[in-house]
């Protein structure tokens, strides 16, 4: 025979206060643990949706980020008549040979320094990258010294705005659009016209070139052709592989903190919930003696001691997901490590999130429970019975 | 003396309760010092800075290069005492986990520049001799194993190929917070080489490190030099390298902040866990409270009582915390490599646990004393568990 559930939540209601401090504890544990996890899909989802899929970006050989790679004009021109490019209307390759430098500006409000990426994008940069939607102003026009700012970088950076002008590389360069990347990487982004920028900066070499491939299963082939031509020294990434991979160490290093943070605060809400079951037993023994005489079995008490610790949990863990849902609306910026560039990304809340959190406030609340239950299970009825 | 007597007492009653809550203070001020321990690391450059030194870089960003000729225009601005300059090698030792700082750096008068990495003599005088020699930070050497003499290769990535540099010394640190986790080798053979292999990247260089006379000259000399570059190919930005090194944490200071956010959620999380401790054993000792009462101890001296209870268990969890945050960041360190190269515990982390800890004890009894002084004594004699 089992306990009915509402014994269970009465004894929860029973001691308000006990019950909120240690199911306020287990909702903080469980909001640093979905902040966590919250941070790194909003990570992976920025770098993810930066890239498009048949798309290729080749960059020169072990340099790993698109700032630290060069590639010449004549390597350039050789990627670009590969087969496996797509043509556009126009007859012209789909290809932008770009050019990634990163320059030093400062945050609006507190003035402090960041690097932020200015690519230098060909006539096909906007058409390679259909998630890149202009929404204010207009592009800027070829030959001038005109940018497009991304909404993140124009709202985050001091003089980025539609209409103001930054100074580098010895121009003034007048902010004519802004564009919104459907919060890929690119929102933290500069945009010009790649000629203009290679004379400003006084290079004579393109950063990568990105290619729209004909069709996304000719990648294999693409990526074999460059690197094996004798006339290059480039390496071919899928576009979506590329990003994703720009981040990994930070995803990483955000992912191994937290959850070491988690685990070791988890210790502490496994503690409390611990302390609180272990005192219900104790305060309830003459109850647990006059219902074993009434016929409950050591299962039923052991069942329902677990389920009170799992409620308890529960509670904490709901209340600690919903405090977490509010991070959503907040944005953070930082720099990602490998490509020495300011990044911005949203917090993000997935099904699989909050049920991790669950399940994790879950395992914390039974863990906590067990041995109280197991004690309280184990009580001899006569001994219990005399405790009153 | 007899109510701490009394309190202490008191606290060793639930033996298992007591222990469960003083293993939660460990961990939680543990916690606490590991979190803020972490946080100074990242402002470990900053604090070792000189503030007789200032760094010199393109205006545009640190991506940029300046030309070499700059040292030597910079070295007659008045103020100045001596030039040295340092270039990011960024180059991957076997595989990209591996990462530490290289720099070419110009090997007579950089050290001049930075007495607190010391080198010995001998040492010193065959890495000048040797032009792919190298200098190696005591931490970086410990951690992959490098002995004076060894061949350390070097994949570059902003510089192509596979370079090889000899371990020609090693340098310790004269204070407890200089950086041992880099490398050095000489900026003349990345030059040479970068002259046979892209002759137009050749003769530039990443940063000139600028000595002046006098700390309070920073401002004027700082002026005068990117003044003097002012309209040129590549202007500069010259500033205090405190100020350089505080420019890389304002970066990543997103990360700073949610440490240290998270760092005070686990004194709350503790908080909960004390405060929850404390209500319990004042609810189950209502008509021990009653009976005192009625004997004639007044509010004051069960709010002692539960005070001195509540700061007892508080003042052990946070004592033990403290003695073990020293081992175990050690631990840490040694995990982390050279990922942190300073990574100290400081005096202030472990003041600001000693305060959480008493702000926790303190806290937690606040509720429970109240209620314990309002109890009547009728009531209180009348309660049950």
């Amino acid at each position: 025979m089992k306990l009915p559930l509402s014994y269970i939540a009465r004894n929860l209601l029973t001691r308000k206060l006990t019950t909120a401090l240690t199911a306020g504890g287990m909702a903080l544990v469980v909001f640093v643990f979905a902040t966590v996890l919250m941070l790194e899909e909003g990570l992976r989802k920025t770098l993810v949706q930066t890239g498009t899929w048949d798309n290729a970006v080749i960059i020169r050989r072990s340099s790993g980020t698109e700032v630290q790679s060069v590639i010449d004009r004549n390597q350039a021109a050789v990627i670009v008549t590969a087969p496996e490019v797509a043509y556009g209307a126009d007859g012209e390759p789909m290809a932008s040979k770009e050019i990634v430098v990163l320059i030093n500006l400062e945050k609006r409000g507190s003035a402090k320094p960041a690097n932020v990426v200015i690519r230098g994008v060909g006539a096909k940069g906007l058409a390679l990258r259909p998630q890149v939607k202009l929404v204010d102003g207009r592009m800027f026009r070829p030959g001038s010294s005109e940018i497009v700012a991304g909404r993140a970088i124009a709202e985050r950076f001091s003089r980025a705005g539609l209409g103001e002008a930054l100074r580098f590389a010895g121009r003034e360069w007048t902010v004519v659009g802004l564009f919104d990347a459907g919060g890929s990487g690119f929102d933290s982004e500069i945009w010009g016209d790649g000629d203009q920028m290679m004379q400003a900066f006084r290079r004579n070499v393109y950063s990568d070139v990105i290619v729209k491939l004909v069709s996304t299963d000719r990648f294999p082939a693409f990526r074999d052709g460059v690197e094996s031509d004798p006339r290059l020294t480039v390496e071919a990434k899928r576009e979506t592989v590329f990003y994703a991979e720009q981040s990994e160490l930070l995803a990483n290093f955000i992912r191994i903190l937290g959850l070491t943070l988690s685990v070791i605060f988890s210790f502490g809400a496994v503690i409390g919930a611990m302390i609180t079951m272990y005192a219900a037993v104790a305060n309830r023994t003459a109850e647990i003696g006059t219902l074993r005489a009434l016929g409950f079995r050591r299962r039923s008490i052991l069942a329902a001691f677990l389920l009170e610790s799992l409620f308890l949990s529960l509670l904490g863990g709901a209340i600690g997901l919903v405090l977490a849902s509010f991070m959503q609306f907040v944005s953070v910026s930082t720099m990602n490590w490998q490509s020495f560039s300011e990044i911005a990304f949203r917090f993000s809340l997935t099904p699989r999130i909050a049920l991790q959190s669950l399940a994790f406030a879950a395992i914390m609340g039974l863990l906590g429970g067990v041995l109280p239950a197991a004690r309280a299970a184990r009580l001899k009825i006569v001994d219990a019975l005399r405790a009153a | 003396m007899e109510s701490v007597k009394l309190a202490i007492r008191n606290a060793l009653r639930h033996r298992l309760r007591t222990g469960l809550t003083v293993l939660g203070l460990i961990v939680a001020i543990l916690a606490f010092g590991l979190l803020q321990t972490v946080v100074d690391a990242w402002y470990a450059g900053a604090e070792s800075a000189s503030n007789t030194r200032l760094i010199t870089r393109n205006a545009i960003s640190l991506v940029f290069p300046l030309p070499i000729t700059y040292r030597d225009k910079i070295r007659r601005v008045p103020g100045v005492t001596a030039v040295s300059l340092a270039n990011w090698f960024g180059g991957v030792y076997i595989s990209e986990k591996n990462f530490f700082p290289q720099f070419a750096v110009d090997p007579t008068t950089y050290f001049k520049l930075y007495p607190e990495y010391l080198v010995p003599e001998e040492q010193m005088k065959s890495f000048l001799r040797d032009r792919k020699g190298a200098i190696v930070g005591r931490k970086l050497a410990d951690a992959y194993g490098f002995k004076v003499g060894d061949v350390v290769p070097l994949r570059g990535t902003i510089y192509p190929g596979t370079w090889s540099f000899v371990v020609r010394g090693i340098y310790d640190g004269a204070e407890k917070g200089t950086d041992t986790s880099q490398f050095f080798f000489h900026w003349d053979y990345l030059n040479e080489t970068v002259k046979r292999t892209a002759p137009r990247r050749a003769d530039n260089t990443g940063i000139c490190i600028v000595q002046i006379a006098a700390p309070e000259l920073a401002a004027e000399v700082a002026g005068d030099i990117d003044r003097e570059f002012k309209n040129s190919l590549a202007e500069t930005l010259t500033e205090t390298e405190k100020a350089f090194q505080l420019g890389f944490v304002a970066m990543t200071e997103a990360l700073v902040i949610a440490i240290r956010i998270v760092s005070f959620l686990v004194i709350f999380i503790i908080l909960a866990v004390m405060a929850n401790t404390m209500a319990m054993t004042a609810r189950e000792r209502t008509s021990e409270y009653a009976t005192l009462k009625a004997l004639g101890f007044g509010p004051g001296f069960l709010s002692r009582l539960i005070f001195g209870e509540s700061l007892a268990i508080a003042l052990a969890g946070g004592m033990a915390g403290i003695a073990l945050t020293f081992p175990v960041a050690d631990a840490f360190a040694q995990r982390m490599g050279t990922l942190f190269p300073v990574f100290n515990v400081s005096r202030e982390t472990i003041w600001m646990q000693m305060v959480a800890a008493l702000v926790v004890g303190c806290a937690a009894a606040i509720v429970p004393a109240v209620r314990a002084s309002r109890v009547r004594i009728a009531e209180g004699l009348r309660a049950i568990g």
